[in-house]
């Protein structure tokens, strides 16, 4: 694919001496919705850390835009307009919400994503804004990192296990808002257990299992048979 | 009464010097969680700068801060980007022991440079002007000091509260690697906390200078006052430096006071009993 | 599978051969005083004292983590208790170094529980104030010299032993002594379960405490026992030196930098490493001493070079990747192949 937006290549990722990652190959093309799926382990989140460059991995493994990025430090990384919602939100305790917000859009990259507009999709932050982040519920809070991701502007935007932890009712309230994120042409990469909500929100789906791609596909024409598959390896 | 009074003033203005000497050494635990054991070595590089300055120069020793402060900010960034930043990572033994080595290389590059004989920064009639306040009498000097300690830690709280460098400090504080995420490049964001740091060690350093003789040897004992302060204040809390840098100051000044080669010591007690008694500080932060 | 073959065991034959050949090494330096000068037996005695001091300083922060830049405290705690017991209780010299480490665990407990409210780095700063506070104690003994110090008088140094040649070879087999029961009692501690319980705790503070080992205690028990041999290490220092001051007694640079410089040189959290840093200090002393300030600028550029480049010292960089070990301190399971 030739006008990938973001073209993994053969990407191995290692923990010192633990390979994680299997010459994983991933092309994602602009206005793309990914969804990633797999068991615990089988490398998601890894995906995500050499994405973003906390992994460092061979230059050409990992290309933006043609450029190879594999090998670049983490903010370098961000500031070409690569955002991600880390699992487990992380967010900065000793910073207001707002201030959590604000600093989201500290490298100032034009685009449609303001306080303002933010705050019209999630209201509730603007009348806790001044509250430190961590005081808030769990929900309030994915809706921060979230919200921390989009301030930036980014072209593509990485979301690891949005749902964990959290009570289905908020679950659904957040992938109610994401059409209306992804909806202006964003691409994004989702993380996700819940298979169900990750083939209802993706155009493609990735299976890893062991740290390698084990099935992809439109997400939806992939069985669920084919996934049982590729998730368990039987 | 005057008795006692008289040493109460001049220990809280004494303070002053020690929340200058415990500020940077804070502001750095604060950001980056590392512990300069050269921070009393590099104010005492500071004052040997300013001596240099004020004497080819011609320059009074506080006229010598325009270049002493921003030349011990670029060390501090320079320091902390190509030396520091390798020892930083979880492990507690590489900054100790390279700050370790960097405390022994100044204190004899000094030794080679200016020899062990004693100095001072000559500030003319500053040194010796009063004013007469009631029953005490307090010295201009001192008050400057003072004063400067104050608007120093008002501005240093200014900063980490309400600016976006601010911001970035307290976010690189709570989490070094996501904070990179944000674009933020966290050599920087330390280099500059460095700078800065040492942009008021260099303040500290002329000071001193100016209020008593010093040698290559002296660092140690200033990097102990600073510590002193800050523990005796509370970790994370700026205002709370300048308090325990006062109690500090108080506790040398009436030491000396009962004996004179009782008044480091003192200082030492005060703090051993308050490590004793409250172990986070008095003021420590709430979190 | 005949696994009946598989055992448990520490020893390695290079291990076998380097306790054989150290023991040897021992024997021959006990007999130096028949066979090397004057001279050179102070030099090995000071060796020897360094190897103690660098191999106990090791012991506290490369495996307990309790990194110390104040171990000079308990250096001069020795020195003044030592002059204390012979010049003012007039004890027997060897009495009073069967007793100053005695007196160095009952100082280092209040000092302990005090200072071990500090963390990391901070724990570090608060060991030096308290060497600051004793030295200052010190120089405010006036029957011991006050600030100036004081030497030890003709009669105690004779009721050492008599004559000169049994006085100075005494003093070298105490300080050679003191070197091997250092480094027995490190090797003793690091094999028993208190040893197992600190490596567990430096690789994994929390892992440990999981597994139910009190840190604080472990922690608590590895300082006291450093704190009394560090006294005793003091006190055949001053022995040596015939005279303390506060200066020289809680000198940072002489009990502490140096010390701190030929741990990481020699590689820190190994046994071998403060060996083999102590005898690449005294190399590099004996033949670059005469450049004063400039060595020991040297020393501390070296010092931070190894940390950043190669933090497990010349040691490691011996050792590799097999992980050889002179002194057996680790299972391997044998019979696997």
């Amino acid at each position: 694919m030739a006008d990938a937006l973001l073209d993994i290549n053969g990407l191995d990722a290692f923990y010192h001496d633990f390979q994680a990652l299997y010459g994983v190959d991933m092309q994602v093309s602009q206005g793309d919705v990914i969804a990633v799926i797999g068991a615990n382990g089988a490398g998601k989140t890894t995906l995500m850390r050499a994405v973003t460059g906390f992994l460092k991995s061979r230059a050409e493994a990992i290309r933006w835009k043609g450029q190879a990025i594999g090998a670049l430090r983490v903010d370098q990384i961000a500031s070409l307009g690569i955002a991600l919602v880390p699992e487990g939100r992380l967010l900065f305790p000793s910073l207001s919400v707002e201030e959590n917000l604000i600093i989201g859009g500290q490298l100032k990259r034009k685009g449609p994503w303001n306080l303002k507009r933010l705050y019209s999709l999630f209201p509730i932050l603007e009348e806790r804004r001044n509250v430190p982040a961590t005081a808030l519920s769990g929900g309030q809070q994915q809706m921060v990192a979230i919200g921390r991701a989009l301030m930036s502007n980014p072209e593509l935007i990485m979301m690891d296990e949005i749902s964990l932890g959290l009570a289905p009712v908020i679950i659904k309230s957040i992938y109610e808002a994401l059409p209306s994120i992804v909806g202006e042409g964003m691409t994004a990469i989702i993380v996700e257990q819940d298979i169900t909500k990750a083939l209802a929100v993706s155009t493609r789906v990735f299976c890893l299992q062991e740290g390698r791609i084990s099935l992809s596909g439109n997400s939806a024409d992939v069985s669920r048979d084919a996934i049982s598959r590729a998730y368990f390896g039987v | 009464m005057d008795f006692w009074l008289d040493p109460l003033v001049q220990g809280i203005l004494l303070g002053g010097l020690y929340a200058l000497f415990a500020a940077g050494l804070s502001l750095i635990f604060g950001v980056m969680r590392l512990v300069n054991i050269a921070h009393g070595d590099l104010i005492v590089l500071s004052a040997y700068m300013a001596l240099t300055t004020s004497v080819t120069l011609g320059l009074h020793p506080l006229a010598a801060l325009v270049l002493v402060v921003p030349f011990m900010a670029v060390v501090g960034y320079v320091l902390q980007r190509f030396l520091l930043n390798h020892t930083m990572g979880g492990d507690l033994l590489p900054p100790l022991l390279v700050t370790f080595g960097l405390s022994v290389i100044i204190q004899n590059a000094l030794l080679m440079g200016y020899s062990a004989d004693p100095q001072k920064l000559k500030a003319g009639a500053l040194e010796t002007a009063s004013i007469a306040a009631g029953p005490v009498s307090v010295g201009v000097l001192p008050l400057i000091l003072f004063v400067t300690a104050v608007v120093v830690i008002g501005l240093l709280q200014w900063m980490f509260y309400h600016t976006a460098l601010g911001r970035a400090f307290r976010a690189t504080s709570d989490r070094q690697d996501i904070v990179q995420l944000m674009g933020i490049n966290r050599a920087h964001v330390f280099g500059l906390a460095m700078a800065l740091a040492l942009a008021v060690t260099a303040l500290a350093g002329v000071f001193l200078g100016i209020r008593t003789s010093f040698d290559p040897a002296v660092g140690g004992s200033r990097l102990i006052f600073g510590f002193e302060a800050v523990i005796i204040g509370g970790l994370g809390n700026i205002w709370g430096t300048l308090a325990g840098g006062v109690i500090l100051g108080i506790a040398q000044t009436l030491g000396a006071k009962i004996d004179p080669g009782f008044q480091v010591q003192a200082g030492h007690l005060v703090f051993l009993i308050i490590l004793a008694i409250r172990p986070r500080g008095l003021f420590p932060r709430i979190d | 599978m005949p696994d009946t073959k598989l055992h448990v065991s520490r020893t390695t034959r290079l291990s076998t051969i380097s306790m054989t050949l150290m023991f040897v090494v021992v024997l021959v330096l006990a007999c130096a005083p028949w066979w090397a000068s004057r001279a050179d037996i102070r030099l090995f005695g000071e060796i020897s004292l360094y190897i103690a001091l660098a191999s106990l300083w090791n012991l506290l922060a490369g495996y307990a983590g309790l990194v110390s830049v104040g171990q000079q405290a308990y250096v001069g705690l020795g020195g003044y208790v030592f002059f204390g017991l012979t010049l003012l209780a007039g004890l027997n010299p060897i009495a009073a170094l069967l007793i100053a480490p005695l007196i160095g665990v009952v100082v280092a407990a209040p000092v302990a529980v005090l200072i071990f409210r500090l963390r990391g780095a901070y724990f570090a700063i608060g060991t030096w104030v308290v060497s600051e506070v004793f030295r200052l104690t010190a120089a405010q003994v006036s029957a011991l010299g006050g600030g100036s110090g004081i030497s030890l008088p003709v009669s105690v140094v004779n009721a050492l032993a008599q004559g000169r040649f049994l006085r100075e070879a005494l003093a070298y087999w105490l300080a050679l002594g003191v070197a091997v029961l250092v480094t027995a009692a490190v090797f003793f501690l690091l094999r028993s379960r208190r040893g197992v319980a600190l490596m567990a705790i430096r690789d994994n503070e929390l892992a440990a405490k999981s597994l139910g080992i009190d840190i604080w205690v472990t922690k608590f028990v590895v300082y006291l026992v450093t704190a009394g041999l560090t006294t005793l290490v003091g006190a055949l220092i001053f022995l040596q030196k015939l005279r303390v001051s506060p200066d020289a007694a809680f000198s940072s640079n002489d009990w502490t930098a140096f010390v701190i410089f030929i741990v990481v040189i020699g590689g820190v959290g190994t046994i071998e490493g403060p060996i083999i840093g102590t005898l690449i200090y005294f190399a590099l002393r004996e033949t670059l001493a005469d450049l004063g300030t400039i060595y020991l600028i040297a020393l501390g550029i070296v010092a931070i070079v190894i940390m950043l480049k190669a933090p497990s010292g010349v040691w490691g960089l011996i050792r590799g990747r097999r992980g050889l070990e002179l002194f057996p301190i680790s299972r391997r399971i044998r019979g696997l192949d």
